[in-house]
């Protein structure tokens, strides 16, 4: 099963966090991320949080992406 | 949406896909292990961005396309044992089994309700102290942690009738497996990217190291499956098959060591029946002794009829990424979404389904990379 | 008067009266259905449309409406798309022993509020009451006659080669709505549900084109179904670009949410058109003048390749074919 939303944390309660994502609210569990605080981004899968999002290889991939693309005579 | 609109961007991806045909000189053969991503994949018309030299097939990723029909015939004869609430994810209800399904066992006036979290399920178990709540427990690395967490939290809350039915499956070890039969000669693999959050990188590297296959773990959106395929085409090229991570904002080398502690705590590891493949030794997860109360194949005995496969479905093939689903003369002649023969057809994660729905592509014109500039 | 509805409530005696008397008459009054005759008894002469849909949907109250709201505007609709002036609604109401009547008034007021709206009249209804159990809460039927203008023309075989698709706003409030009402999903948003009368809307096309060839409101099946029927009626082939299609972001963050597309998701107040193509730019200016046309666009046209065919370009730049929905919309988890 793979499907998972980042999603953004907003605040915390014990082992449960209260997440938002566009507007969206979701109650998901941090039982397997508990080192996730709030502010961080986490991918939600099937009511938990999964691992927590790593921003700085986020933005390294986008920069990445952007080279790779720009290599290419397409532009 | 943060983190998915920016691997979307439209120019990137033409970008991308013009370096991927730059790069590609031969013809190679990728499969992806994730439901997700024949999902994602076929959606994004990711197909017809690749050049003709990049062949892609699907493999075994769809948690409900694998699990075996005596399997499902067991959860459905559950279905109908007195007192239960069978608790599983959507997908499920429609497949076909032997005889019967769980929507038509509901229809039949058994209690199967569709949850979107195994809280939901435990939720229902506290609801209902009359009756046993037996969650279909499906799915790979990503769910088995949340599975795994239900259970211990039944656990602390003295819940004596929630139970789940462990047919949760491993990746690596089917990966193995299909490389072993030699069925299907591979050149790379694109990794199914939420199993590796949970499982890390490095139960990949035999895949490079035992047989020269490239492993390539992945994310989701169109940008992040086309960057997998520019690594996997770069590897192929120079001959230097390895495992890399084109995901690091989900994906540690290590995984989620918490998660998969909290797996091992309460599951042990033994033999899965796999449809279309039969028996994978060390595939499956089995609820360990210490938490037996919540094993529902100790807590329960049905003996449904001998299964029995539908006539002509290939879903077994497909799954093995043997066959595509065009080659299966039931395809959208006999087995459709409405009336599937096979699980393929059922799960929108299914090769069969993704297919049908997102239509064959081969007929119309797409953005076709001009294969005339890219040698200028 | 107690206050839930009781079997006696449906037996044809003094509690039905009053029932009728003191929860649907004060809001719904009006000659025809004041005068309690068996069947109301009315005037018209032209064409008339005529329509009928049972609402059985759950939750009965959402954000953004009710199950009211719901059978008013939905048959409402279903007259508009045809090119009909709506005039009169019949309302029968399945009633579940038990079932509150603070809720039922609530209903009924909203009831009175769209078809206030829509310029429509109940003349005629009817009320059962069954056994606890034997109905989920409240099902209401509505039927409706409209009558059309001559000269108008509007059905879903009537798409022509080169005609442009218009939308006349976002896509998948309405399911998404619903979805998050439903137990277990634990997610809250500020979304609503876009249940809307659309008679005036067309109304406004209409006097500005004689050319609109066909009008659909995507309800179940979503903007995907509905254009595949299209295609199948017309025998013509449709085209959409996905990144014309407007789509509200917290429908999207719900979509990524649930495994859903929107294309698939239920509309109770937006309406497709499939209009000539010179006069597109006109109508779609209508369109955005009236508050259920704001977010109007115009997002395909019509082909005569892939006959019976829905294609969609992707944001990408691939196309690929959209099927309509087949069995239930189920939340994916993988």
């Amino acid at each position: 099963m793979c499907l998972a939303v980042p999603v953004k944390i907003v605040s915390i309660d014990g082992d449960e966090a209260e997440t938002e994502i566009a507007g969206v609210r979701r109650r998901v569990s941090i039982a397997l991320t508990p080192e996730a605080k709030v502010g961080d981004y986490v991918l939600l899968h099937t009511g938990y949080a999964i691992g927590v999002i790593d921003e700085a290889e986020a933005e390294e991939t986008l920069k990445l992406l952007e080279e790779i693309a720009s290599l290419s005579e397409i532009y | 949406m943060k983190f998915i609109d920016e691997y979307q961007d439209n120019e990137l991806a033409r970008g991308l896909a013009y370096k991927i045909a730059q790069r590609s000189t031969k013809t190679i053969r990728l499969m992806e292990f994730c439901g997700g991503h024949t999902h994602a994949i076929l959606r994004y018309g990711i197909r017809q961005l690749v050049p003709k030299t990049v062949e892609m097939r699907s493999g075994p990723g769809c948690p409900v396309c694998v699990t075996a029909t005596a399997d499902l015939d067991k959860a459905i004869a559950l279905a109908h044992l007195p007192d239960v609430i069978i608790t599983t994810f959507g997908d499920m209800i429609r497949v076909p089994g032997s005889y019967s399904s769980l929507q038509q066992a509901k229809a039949e006036g058994a209690d199967v309700r569709i949850v979107y979290s195994t809280i939901d399920a435990v939720e229902i178990a506290k609801a209902n102290p009359g009756k046993s709540v037996i969650f279909i427990g499906i799915g790979f690395e990503t769910t088995a942690p949340t599975i795994a967490a239900s259970i211990l939290k039944a656990r602390q809350d003295k819940i004596k009738n929630f139970y789940v039915l462990s047919l949760n499956k491993l990746t690596p070890p089917v990966m193995k497996a299909l490389l072993d039969s030699g069925e299907v000669k591979l050149d790379g693999i694109i990794g199914p990217g939420h199993v590796s959050v949970i499982i890390g990188s490095h139960p990949y590297e035999f895949i490079a190291r035992d047989y020269g296959v490239a492993c390539v773990i992945s994310g989701f959106e169109p940008l992040d499956i086309l960057l997998c395929i520019d690594k996997l085409v770069e590897q192929i090229e120079k001959g230097e098959p390895k495992v890399e991570i084109a995901y690091p904002r989900g994906v540690k080398p290590e995984g989620n060591r918490k998660a998969w502690q909290l797996t091992e705590n309460v599951f042990e590891i033994g033999e899965a029946n796999w449809r279309g493949i039969g028996i994978v030794p060390q595939s499956g997860l089995k609820v360990r002794g210490k938490y037996e109360q919540f094993d529902a194949d100790k807590a329960f005995s049905v003996s449904p009829k001998p299964p029995r496969e539908p006539k002509g479905c290939r879903c077994g093939d497909v799954i093995r990424g043997a066959a595509m689903p065009l080659e299966c003369k039931l395809f959208r002649k006999v087995c459709t979404p409405e009336s599937p023969v096979g699980p393929c057809m059922v799960s929108s994660e299914g090769a069969c389904a993704a297919y049908y729905q997102y239509g064959t592509l081969e007929n119309l014109q797409g953005l076709e990379v001009d294969m005339e500039q890219a040698d200028g | 008067m107690d206050d839930c509805i009781l079997l006696a409530h449906g037996s044809g005696g003094k509690l039905s009266h009053e029932l009728v008397e003191k929860i649907f008459l004060p809001f719904l009054a009006n000659p025809a259905l004041n005068k309690l005759d068996d069947s109301a008894v009315f005037e018209a002469s032209g064409r008339l449309a005529f329509t009928t849909d049972s609402y059985v949907v759950n939750p009965i109250f959402f954000p953004g409406g009710d199950i009211g709201k719901l059978a008013v505007c939905g048959t409402v609709n279903d007259l508009a798309m045809n090119g009909a002036r709506p005039l009169y609604l019949s309302l029968s109401a399945i009633i579940e022993e038990g079932f509150l009547l603070s809720e039922l008034e609530q209903i009924v007021q909203s009831v009175k509020k769209a078809a206030e709206e829509a310029e429509v009249s109940i003349i005629a209804g009817d009320t059962k009451v069954v056994n606890r159990g034997q109905a989920d809460k409240l099902f209401i039927t509505t039927s409706g006659v409209g009558i059309i203008s001559p000269g108008v023309d509007i059905s879903g075989a009537n798409a022509r080669v080169g005609d442009k698709v218009l939308l006349s706003g976002t896509i998948g409030d309405h399911g998404i709505a619903i979805m998050s009402q439903r137990e277990g999903l634990r997610f809250s948003m500020t979304l609503e549900s876009d249940c809307a009368p659309l008679n005036k809307l067309v109304s406004q096309m209409l006097e500005v084109s004689s050319s609109v060839h066909c009008l659909r409101d995507p309800t179940r099946g979503g903007l995907a179904t509905t254009l595949n029927e299209l295609a199948r009626q017309s025998k013509v082939g449709v085209v959409v670009e996905e990144a014309k299609i407007p789509v509200k972001g917290e429908v999207k963050a719900a979509c990524e949410l649930l495994g859903l597309d929107p294309i698939y998701v239920a509309n109770e107040g937006k309406m497709v058109a499939v209009v000539d193509p010179a006069d597109a730019n006109k109508i779609l200016a209508s369109m955005k003048k009236n508050n259920y046309g704001r977010d109007a666009a115009i997002i395909g046209e019509v082909t005569n390749e892939h006959q019976g065919k829905l294609v969609m370009k992707t944001k990408l730049g691939p196309s690929r074919i959209v099927d309509m929905l087949s069995g239930e919309l189920l939340p994916r988890i993988c």
